[in-house]
Order: C-alpha cells, then sequence, then structure tokens
C-alpha cells in the first residue's frame, strides 16, 4: 500500500475543532470512491448530453442502412450502403453541397474583412463608442427569422422595399423617370440570402476580432513605435500576426454556424431558384418526401464534412486554450 | 553662462534646423501643431467613419421599427414615405384585433422552452464546471473538449431520429420535448463558459474558507457566487437567446399547441396583400426579448458565442 498523500496530513492537522472528521486511511477502495466522489458532479451533465445528442446519430447511422420511405412503411429493407450510393449521385443533392460550401465561404469570408475594419474603427476612444458598438451588434440580436423576413419583405420587396425605394428617390433627384426596380430574390437569390447572412454575421465576427485587438501587447506596439515603425508596419507586422488565431477562430464557427442554416434559406426563398443547402435538402428529404434511408444517409455525409472541418476548429479553440492557461 | 541658457541655445539651434529642413521638404512653417491637429483630424474622420457604419448597420432595424408604426397603406408605399403619420394599428394587429392567430402561445410556448431549459442546463452545468475547474477530474481537459465537440455536429443530421422517437412515445408537439433538446443543445456552451468563470476562482481563497470550517454550500455560496455570478447571469442570457432563436426543431417537433415564436413568425414568409406594418411589429416584438438579454449580457457576449474561446 503506498503512503497516504502529504498534503492531506498537515492540513487534517491544522484543522480546528468542528472540522469533519480526518478521512479514514486511504485504502484502495477508499481512493476509488474519492475519485467517484470527484466525478459524480460531471456525471449527470455528461450522460444526459450522450443520451440525448450523441444516441440520434448512431441511429441515424443505423436508419441510413436501410430502404424506407414512411409513406410505404411495409418496403423497408436492410439496403447495405445503397443510399449512400443513391445520395452522392443525386445531381440535387450534389448542387445543395456546392450551395453550402458557396454560402459558407462567401458569408464567413466577407464578414470576416467587414467585421476587421469595424474592430479596427471600434479599437479607438472616440465619442459616442459605447453606442455605436450597441448598434453594431444589434442585427445580430434579431431572431434569426425575423431578420430574414425583414430582409425579405421590407428590404428585398420589388414594389415596395426599402433597396428599390431608395433608387426610386435617388433616380427621381436627379431626374430619371424609369429608374431599374429589380426583384432582388428571383433574380440573385443566392446573393440576397448572402446579404442578409453577412448582415447578422457581421458583428460577431468584429465581436471577436475587437476581443483580439484588446489583448495585443501594448508595450510591444509602444516599443515599434518608438523604433520608428509606421501605422500599417504595425498592423502588418504586430497586430495582424496576433490577431491571426482570432481570424481563424471567427473563420470556424462561423462556418460551423453558417454550414447549419437553416432559417435564412428557409424564410427567403424556401430552398428554390437553387438556393437549397445541406440541412434545407436533409430537412425536404424526409420532412416532405419521406425518404427517411436516404436523408439519414445525407445526415451521416453532413456529419463526416463536420468532423473534418471540426478537428481544425477544436485545435485552434485548444491552442487559444493554452495560451490562456499558460498566461494565467 | 548658465545651464539654462546653454540648454535654450541647444534647443533653438535644433529648433531652427529642424524648421530648415521641413522648409526644405516643402512643409509649411510651425510643425508641431500641423502634425497633432492632423492626428486629430484623421481621428475625428475614423470616429466619424465608425458612426456612419454603425448607422448603416442599424438602418434596417430602424426602418423596421419605423414601418411597425405606420398604417398599411403608408407602409408599403414607393418611393418610401417617411414622415407618414404613426400608429399602433400594426401592434393591434399582431396581438389578433383583425381576427388573425393569437400570437400569445406561441409566446408563452417560447417563454417556457428557453426559461426551463436555462435554468435546467444551469442545474446540470454548474457542477459540471466544477468538476472541470476547482476540483477537476482526471483528464479534465478532454472532458472539456468532449463537451466542445458536440456542438460541432450538424443537428439536421440528428432530426430524423428525434422525430420518429417523439412519434413513437406521443411527445410530438409537446414542449418539454423541446425543453429537453435546447437543454442538451446549450448545455456544451454553459458548460465551457461557467468552468472559465469558475476558474477565475482563485483556490486559495476556498482553502482558506474551508479551513476556517466552511461546508460547500457556503462556499458556494460567499466565495464562488460573488466573482462566478456576472459570468453564470450572462450564460444565463446566452442560453436564454439560444433557446428563444430556435427554429428547426421546433419546425419539425411541433404543431399547433406547443408551437414557438420563430415559428409562428413562419407564417408571414409568404405575402398577404397589405401586411408589411404587421410583420414588422411582429419581427420586433418577437426579438424583443433576445435584444434585451443581448444587451444585457453584452459584455460577455463573445465569450458566450466563441464558446469560452475568447475572453
Amino acid at each position: 500500500m503506498t503512503t497516504p498523500p502529504k498534503t492531506l496530513a498537515p492540513r487534517t492537522g491544522a484543522a480546528p475543532p468542528g472540522q469533519p472528521r480526518s478521512p479514514a486511511p486511504p485504502t484502495a477502495s477508499s481512493r476509488r470512491l474519492k475519485a467517484w466522489a470527484t466525478r459524480a458532479p460531471l456525471l449527470p451533465a455528461l450522460i444526459f448530453l450522450i443520451v440525448v445528442t450523441q444516441l440520434p446519430f448512431v441511429a441515424t447511422l443505423f436508419i441510413s442502412l436501410f430502404e424506407w420511405n414512411s409513406l410505404y412503411p411495409d418496403a423497408r429493407e436492410f439496403a447495405g450502403i445503397s443510399n449512400y450510393g443513391t445520395v452522392l449521385s443525386d445531381a440535387a443533392l450534389r448542387e445543395s453541397v456546392l450551395t453550402t460550401a458557396v454560402l459558407t465561404a462567401a458569408v464567413v469570408l466577407v464578414s470576416l474583412v467587414l467585421g476587421l475594419v469595424l474592430a479596427l474603427l471600434l479599437d479607438r476612444t472616440f465619442k459616442g463608442r459605447g453606442l455605436v458598438r450597441t448598434m453594431l451588434i444589434t442585427p445580430f440580436l434579431l431572431v434569426p427569422v425575423a431578420a430574414a423576413l425583414l430582409w425579405k419583405h421590407v428590404l428585398f420587396n420589388a414594389e415596395y422595399g426599402l433597396f428599390n425605394g431608395l433608387i426610386n428617390r435617388g433616380a427621381g433627384l436627379v431626374g430619371i423617370d424609369d429608374p431599374v426596380q429589380p426583384d432582388w430574390i428571383s433574380e440573385m437569390p443566392l446573393l440576397a440570402i448572402e446579404a442578409s447572412l453577412i448582415w447578422q454575421w457581421t458583428p460577431f465576427m468584429m465581436l471577436i476580432l475587437l476581443a483580439g485587438l484588446q489583448s495585443r501587447p501594448l508595450d510591444m506596439i509602444e516599443a515599434a513605435r518608438l523604433d520608428g515603425a509606421d501605422s500599417w508596419q504595425i498592423f502588418r507586422y504586430l497586430t495582424l500576426p496576433h490577431l491571426r488565431r482570432y481570424l481563424e477562430l471567427g473563420a470556424l464557427l462561423g462556418s460551423i454556424y453558417i454550414v447549419q442554416n437553416f432559417d435564412a434559406v428557409f424564410t427567403l426563398t424556401s430552398g428554390g431558384l437553387g438556393t437549397a443547402n445541406l440541412p434545407y435538402t436533409i430537412y425536404e428529404t424526409f420532412y416532405r418526401a419521406h425518404e427517411y434511408g436516404m436523408a439519414s444517409a445525407a445526415g451521416v455525409l453532413v456529419v463526416i464534412g463536420s468532423i473534418l472541418i471540426a478537428t481544425f476548429a477544436l485545435r485552434v479553440v485548444s491552442s487559444l486554450f493554452s495560451g490562456e492557461v499558460s498566461r494565467a | 553662462m548658465t545651464t539654462a541658457e546653454t540648454t535654450t541655445k541647444s534647443t533653438s539651434t535644433f529648433a531652427s534646423k529642424s524648421r530648415a529642413a521641413r522648409a526644405r521638404a516643402g512643409l509649411r512653417k510651425d510643425p508641431e501643431p500641423t502634425v497633432v491637429r492632423r492626428a486629430r483630424r484623421r481621428g475625428a474622420a475614423l470616429g466619424l467613419l465608425a458612426w456612419l457604419a454603425g448607422i448603416l448597420f442599424f438602418l434596417p432595424v430602424a426602418w423596421m421599427a419605423l414601418t411597425s408604426f405606420h398604417s398599411e397603406a403608408d407602409a408599403a408605399t414607393n418611393p418610401p414615405s417617411l414622415g407618414a403619420p404613426l400608429t399602433l394599428d400594426g401592434y393591434r394587429e399582431f396581438f389578433g384585433a383583425g381576427g388573425g392567430a393569437s400570437p400569445w402561445p406561441p409566446l408563452i410556448n417560447s417563454m417556457t422552452a428557453s426559461v426551463v431549459s436555462t435554468v435546467l442546463v444551469l442545474l446540470l452545468a454548474l457542477p459540471a464546471a466544477y468538476a472541470l475547474s476547482i476540483k477537476p477530474v482526471h483528464k479534465w481537459r478532454d472532458v472539456l473538449f468532449f463537451f466542445l465537440s458536440t456542438k460541432m455536429l450538424p443537428v439536421v443530421a440528428g432530426l430524423l431520429p428525434v422525430y420518429l422517437f417523439a412519434k413513437n412515445t406521443g411527445m410530438l408537439d409537446n414542449i418539454w420535448l423541446l425543453v429537453i433538446l435546447y437543454t442538451a443543445m446549450n448545455l456544451p456552451i454553459a458548460v465551457w463558459m461557467m468552468q472559465s468563470f469558475l476558474a477565475e476562482v482563485p483556490v486559495s481563497l476556498i482553502e482558506a474558507a474551508q479551513i476556517d470550517g466552511a461546508r460547500l454550500p457556503t462556499i458556494l455560496a460567499r466565495v464562488i457566487a460573488p466573482i462566478a455570478g456576472p459570468g453564470m447571469a450572462a450564460t444565463a442570457l446566452i442560453c436564454f437567446i439560444f433557446s428563444w432563436n430556435e427554429m428547426l426543431f421546433a419546425r419539425v417537433l411541433t404543431g399547433v399547441t406547443a408551437q414557438t415564436a420563430p415559428v409562428f413568425l413562419t407564417s408571414f414568409i409568404t405575402s398577404q396583400g397589405l401586411f408589411l406594418a404587421k410583420v414588422c411589429a411582429a419581427s420586433l416584438m418577437i426579438s424583443l426579448p433576445v435584444l434585451a438579454a443581448g444587451y444585457a449580457a453584452q459584455d460577455k457576449l463573445v465569450q458566450g458565442l466563441s464558446l469560452g474561446a475568447v475572453k
């Protein structure tokens, strides 16, 4: 038997009367008991999470191996991996993979760049900075369906939307009688969805990058300035390298959320006009077409894709996390 | 010659030299004030630019708010009618005055799902975060990252089994099913945030309290709560926002009785004659709890959204 941990003895000895009795000499079973006592507070959360979020994925994997359309419940049979073949050769599904990639890349990149500009503007003191920050994050705080409705009906509407209204008013001022009045959503459906999502996600990127800017080592920047570096050099060689991890984090978290976007696609175009992304297509496959097996196979493929992104994301979070810990 | 005079002389030589140099370079006389003035003017310009950006991003929301107070006829004009008389008709319509569906059942459902799931999340996450920071389990980092990894799997891939489960157990169109799902959806975020807040509590403080004979409940209330309290409040607000916003689960798993507010909003997707003011009023009213929670948690918002990675 090993000797009891040294730290226990002095603390128990120093404890005033009324302190819980000193623990029994640690045997193997009491040590195991202690380990479980440490683990116990963790278990409810862990078990709950595994049951509610992990079991469904296992079930999805299982269902994906069946030929199963709920409209023909008697025709359910084991199909092996044939659903995967169908899914991979389905033109509509492949198109939705492409749509998802384009939508995610466009929204993440543009909102990162805009977010960086806004973060740089806000990383200075000026009058009303708090108010400007509050105004900037407001788009992110609208319920996603509400934000999508706002873009669809209030801004994009061809007859009375604000955009065409402003074009009309502007054209009237310079004397053009019959200005262009595009029907934004049907003429540029994907761009319309992207615009509304960029508007909502730029504030998110700005907040992350602003936190990054504010964690810059100021003494280093001061030293560089004294050595004669100009603002561009400081930005290029000090700020940007420092921001790299925050840019990566913003890009990856943005990707995780936007790959899964359903609300904007559902509200603005209902997946029509070539805007159906993967979540929407899977939703359609099972909710409207009742193709359970195929929807599950597509779901499994999405999970595999997400794991690829998530591996990178976890690495970035982990590097930021160790940075925090080592600084502490 | 005194020291003071020497200093003055050398300074003036320096000044005149630099002035001469600048004159040669084609700059105006009296350089210092110009540099300062230029920097200040640049600062003011950048401040103005920040204001413009803020207004530009806020404009659609402001326009929505204005439209919600217009009559339907004034709301749908082209060019827009800015100064039209204000009315509460849009809000009256939203609350069912025109014979439409009442928004109260969905609002109450959303409130139930969001508040109850947030309370459950906190009850589950607080002990878990305690076991990951203050009295950490073996390999606590791996456990923490497991929590995070579950958040990265797309919801839509687990939707069908959940739907089938609900259908077979008679839980479809039941708000308590959403309560369970939203609790699971927000639990990883809450564990991450609370872990980072609890880690800020100095261990020496807890040990000191233990030596003074304090038991766990006292330590939680007197030592941990004052330090980690604001962070926990922010965690709660962020979980509330995510639950309130959720639409995919709610859309698939609820029908008439358990319909939530975002699903109620989807009934406005297809335009139905003159309804712009009503849409604006509905969107604003349903976003109001989120806006309030978001403004309240503003300072901790990043930390929550980045799952605790950014402070």
